[in-house]
């Protein structure tokens, strides 16, 4: 789960890290009332989940309630690159001497962690890694044995980051090294980290991803939950807990197992359609799940053919065609079903199928998944 | 021979008195396994359907000699199940549990890799293991698997997804094509075993002569792949991978499927393998189809 920037602030303050006073709005008025609160000058950031939000004018200073009033009507509702600006964080503005750059990822490859630290922030660090590559440090942290001052230090040194901000930026790498590891982040990104002329090192950007599989050990995501922003078709998957993932096309799909499910994006792409979701109902895939997902797919008035994918594993074929009749004799589907079933009694599934007498503009069954995807496009139309 | 697992292999099942454990753990016996303790802490005594269970792992071990682990628990309490079978010294252990989160997984290994160097875990979140007609370890169903012949050739697979493992599976046996060990290695972040340790045990398998190979987008895994087939391997092989339309940014049900900063996409997996010189099938069946030929020509 991807979180807002000022959840992500929110999220640093747990770990201690220090971040500017301010709080969200969701209106002109109640920007007002945090600027009021941070007190002025304060910068009025749109939160979207998306980069380049200052070149589209989702950044503003402001230094009075007039200009507050302004630059918050302008943001809220703004429309960047088809995120549409729904709250603002209102913060007090930071004197800015220096500016940096600090992650924490996974390094897959590694299997280690890894630290990027570099002395120019506040710019995309993928152009940085680009034009020079030499001015990104990078640190794998064992997990294990963790990451230590004195490791933070030299990385700090490395990175050539000025030594007025060196002990503040170890120690600050060490809070993120802990929010990333104990918060169970994906990712935890500060850019930029910022120096005032004071000396002290803030960060002034949160860039947070939560890991879903940790949910269970932490209550406080709850609230992240609530502002995640999902399509109706995601939010109604979600419920029936479902792994589904909108996508733009007409054939609808189902499939059990991640990899299957992929795998029939691809070939429904490869003979000229386009999916119009990914839709794993895993290794059950029985009358109820199998209800469940077709009541998804249903709520998506651009769905003009499903096609469902089943291999039968331990998950036999007769259990699973007998699932399908009795969903299609409770469900008014809006568009016919291509089904493809292989594997464990494949030949017993479809011969119930064929039995239950369905009409053809109703159900179509194929042995193969190529013969299976050319039918649902066939429904559907090409791309 | 087949790699990891054979007919002479030991295995307990963690939570072999859950609903998980007890249904794969049987299915598993059924299919020949030898599956000879169970482990639940505070069950000891009991059975399930003639399987002794023992309070830990170290007591099973000691009073059945297993040397290889099911586990079959939870996502909280795997990780420490995973630890608690290293330090009994099991040497394999096969842990299906979906939903371990990335940062118990790394420290799993990390741990794993500096404290027990001899025991080599596959998953989280994988299938498991079968070595068709001598050993099945996870949730395969074993019939769709073909026996491997004597004199072969036989294939062996790996794979990062379950159900297209079966799809692989069951295709060969439809072409009577023997299979020697098939490995699924799951789809998280951070698996217990790669595509290299994979190969690199097929390569030296006599009973293997060549390697069907499943992957998806996301991570580097089928890239630093492709580098070893390079240098190391000789045997013929196939692949797919899928996701070839995933959109960037969105996980595709596994955590480690994603396709982000222009890293991980299919297009780029596929493009080193075939430079490795692996024939590379645009769908699970075109993979398949593939492997016919190679085997057809051997």
């Amino acid at each position: 789960m991807d979180l807002f920037e000022y959840q992500g602030k929110q999220y640093f303050a747990r770990y201690d890290i220090a971040v500017s006073a301010g709080g969200v709005a969701l209106t002109v008025d109640e920007a007002v009332a945090q600027a009021e609160l941070a007190k002025y000058p304060v910068v009025i950031k749109a939160q979207v989940q998306v980069g380049g939000r200052g070149k589209a004018g989702g950044i503003k200073l402001a230094n009075n309630a007039d200009e507050v009033r302004l630059h918050a009507k302008n943001i809220l509702g703004m429309n960047i690159k088809n995120h549409i600006v729904k709250r603002v964080w209102v913060e007090h503005a930071s004197d800015i001497a220096e500016e940096y750059y600090a992650s924490f990822t996974l390094d897959r490859s590694a299997k280690r962690h890894l630290l990027m630290l570099s002395a120019q922030g506040g710019v995309e660090i993928e152009h940085v890694a680009v034009v020079d590559p030499t001015a990104i440090v990078k640190l794998h942290v064992n997990p294990v044995e963790g990451l230590t001052l004195d490791a933070a230090k030299r990385a700090v040194v490395d990175a050539r980051i000025s030594e007025k901000a060196q002990d503040g930026v170890a120690a600050m790498l060490v809070k993120l090294y802990e929010c990333f590891t104990k918060g169970d982040c994906d990712l935890a990104e500060i850019n930029p980290l910022i120096l005032k002329p004071n000396g002290e090192v803030h960060a002034l950007d949160a860039k947070v991803t939560l890991d879903d599989n940790a949910a269970f050990r932490h209550p406080e995501w709850d609230e992240y939950r609530a502002t995640e922003e999902l399509d109706e078709r995601e939010s109604l998957a979600r419920e029936k807990n479902l792994q589904y993932i909108g996508l733009d096309g007409s054939v609808g799909i189902i499939a059990n197992g991640a990899g299957l499910a992929m795998s029939t994006l691809d070939v429904v792409n490869q003979v000229g359609g386009k999916a119009a979701n990914f839709l794993d109902i895993g290794g059950g895939a029985n009358a109820e799940l199998m209800t469940a997902a077709l009541e998804v797919i249903n709520s998506d008035a651009k769905v003009k053919s499903i096609f469902i994918n089943i291999f039968g594993g331990i998950t036999r074929g007769d259990e699973v065609a007998k699932g399908i009749v009795e969903v299609i004799k409770r469900v008014k589907l809006r568009a016919p079903i291509v089904i493809r079933l292989d594997g464990t009694n494949a030949t017993e599934g479809r011969a119930i199928i064929a039995a239950a007498g369905i009409a053809e503009s109703q159900l179509i069954s194929r042995s193969t998944m190529l013969e299976a995807a050319r039918s649902a496009v066939e429904i559907a139309g090409k791309k | 021979m087949a790699i990891f697992v054979n007919e002479k292999t030991k295995v307990l099942v963690q939570g072999l008195t859950g609903g998980q454990g007890r249904f794969h753990g049987l299915r598993n016996r059924d299919y020949g396994t030898q599956v000879v303790a169970g482990v639940t802490p505070g069950k000891a005594g009991q059975d399930v359907e003639g399987i002794k269970i023992y309070d830990t792992v170290e007591s099973a071990v000691a009073a059945t000699g297993a040397t290889a682990s099911f586990i079959a628990v939870p996502p909280k309490a795997a990780p420490e199940a995973i630890l608690e079978a290293a330090r009994a010294g099991i040497g394999f252990v096969v842990c299906i549990t979906e939903g371990v989160p990335a940062q118990d997984e790394a420290r799993v290994f990390a741990t794993l890799q500096r404290d027990f160097p001899k025991t080599r875990l596959l998953g989280p979140n994988c299938p498991g293991i079968i070595s068709p007609g001598k050993c099945n370890i996870g949730i395969t169903a074993g019939e769709i698997a073909a026996l491997p012949t004597a004199k072969g050739p036989n294939v062996g697979i790996v794979s990062r997804s379950g159900t297209l493992t079966y799809q692989a599976l069951y295709e060969l046996k439809q072409r009577n094509i023997g299979v020697s060990t098939c490995v699924g290695i799951g789809g998280d972040p951070v698996p217990g075993t790669s595509f290299v340790d994979c190969l690199a045990e097929f390569q030296s398998d006599p009973e293997t002569h060549a390697i069907i190979m499943i992957g998806e987008i996301g991570g580097a895994a089928e890239e630093e792949a492709a580098e070893f087939i390079m240098t190391h391997v000789t045997k013929p092989m196939s692949a797919y991978i899928a996701g070839v339309t995933a959109p960037a940014g969105k996980k595709m049900g596994h955590a480690g499927a994603i396709v982000s900063g222009g890293k991980g996409t299919a297009q780029g997996k596929m493009d080193a393998l075939n430079s490795a010189g692996v024939k590379v099938g645009l769908n699970p069946t075109e993979a398949c189809e593939l492997m016919a030929q190679i085997i057809a020509s051997m």
